[in-house]
């Protein structure tokens, strides 16, 4: 049974904290910023095409997902560094994670670095992470599995140096 | 505890520290300033998709002296007046119009400041653009005739019946009237049973006699 497109502002105020919590995780606060609007903007414009409401969540966090993997591009071609200068603390939502472990994150592969920061950051089953990545949960356990342990080799290095 | 679990555990912990609801304030009622941010970030990207026409609807919840009042307006111009919060009249809208339906205000800036002058007693005619789809037929005919009885002034539905060319059109009348998507705006409070009595009302007869009393067509 499919569900009718409720009006798009219940999916704001559903979803739009997750999405942006995912966002600031995803690339920092600054850029999760535009990437935030980016996803909203995209998201607007291709509802009314949707043939049902049914995981409406899934799809918000598709286009989202989509919108790191476009940023991970950009960095990669204009060889932006990846960790931003720090910022203010109090009104920062990213203040929650370490620098070190955020710089991390953020220099993971685009589909390990969603998985990891919908799994454990958003406390999301793998379902919803295969659902988000569009992959099988198997895919989405190894994303996890692979960018663990490449935040751990990471960590280690910044130890070591 | 591997180094894995470790980073996983701070991971987690981090995303429980970043909820909207991790800090509630101090005295319950300051907003807490990340949850603005959030609002103000929401609101410039409703802007900007407004820019690129991706909005079809935006509502806004005024309250007045008669409670509050869900206003929506197309990029054409109020096509829904509700009696009540949104959670009853929006849903409507996203199945009627189009699901694309976000709370933005700044479209419904003038709508409310002419209710406002509407309800201070400052102002006697809406000069807003309407968007009628809502209505057709004969029900539309009827509404666009109703725009024209003015402030202070009453109708029966008979009047009406016959100012559409179909004096026996009482009761199609009736249903134009309470299937009116733009009350107060479009005023079916002023139309009255032969006779004089109240008739019914879509926002509730306590409502219909606040109105009709305050534009001095009811004594009382």
């Amino acid at each position: 049974m499919t569900v009718p497109l409720p009006p798009f502002q219940t999916l704001l105020d559903e979803h739009a904290a997750d999405v942006h919590r995912f966002l600031v995780a995803s690339v920092g606060a600054h850029d999760g910023a535009d990437c935030f609007q980016e996803t909203v903007i995209a998201a607007l414009r291709a509802y009314p095409g949707l043939a049902h409401g049914d995981n409406l969540r899934g799809w918000l966090f598709t286009i989202a997902h989509h919108k790191v993997v476009d940023h991970a591009r950009r960095v990669r071609r204009h060889a932006l560094p990846v960790a931003e200068p720090p910022e203010s603390g109090a009104t920062d939502p990213d203040a929650s994670l370490d620098p070190e472990l955020s710089a991390a994150v953020r220099a993971l592969p685009p589909k390990q670095r969603t998985a990891v920061v919908q799994r454990y950051l958003l406390d999301r089953p793998y379902a919803e992470v295969a659902a988000t990545i569009g992959c099988s949960e198997d895919a989405a356990r190894q994303n996890v599995r692979v960018g663990l342990r490449s935040l751990r080799r990471h960590l280690h290095q910044e130890v070591a140096r | 505890m591997t180094l894995d679990d470790d980073i996983a555990a701070r991971l987690r912990q981090a995303g429980v520290d970043s909820r909207l609801d991790a800090h509630p304030s101090s005295n319950g009622h300051a907003p807490d300033p990340r949850r603005v941010a959030l609002d103000d970030l929401v609101a410039s990207a409703l802007a900007r998709a407004d820019a690129d026409d991706l909005v079809d609807v935006a509502w806004v919840v005024e309250d007045t002296p008669i409670g509050p009042l869900t206003l929506a307006a197309t990029p054409t111009g109020l096509v829904r007046v509700g009696f009540g919060p949104e959670d009853d009249v929006v849903p409507e809208i996203a199945a009627q119009v189009s699901p694309r339906v976000v709370r933005l205000p700044a479209r419904l800036d003038e709508v409310r400041r002419q209710l406002g002058d509407y309800f201070s007693g400052r102002r006697r005619d809406f000069a807003v653009p309407l968007d009628r789809r809502l209505s057709s037929g004969y029900r539309l005919a009827v509404l666009e005739e109703l725009s024209r009885v003015p402030y202070g002034q009453t109708v029966s539905y008979r009047d009406l019946a016959e100012r559409t060319g179909n004096p026996k059109a009482s009761r199609a009348v009736g249903t134009a009237m309470a299937t009116n998507p733009i009350p107060i705006v479009v005023p079916c409070h002023r139309v009255l049973r032969t006779g004089g009595a109240l008739g019914g009302y879509g926002g509730g007869l306590d409502t219909k006699v606040w109105l009709l009393r305050h534009e001095g067509a009811l004594l009382g």
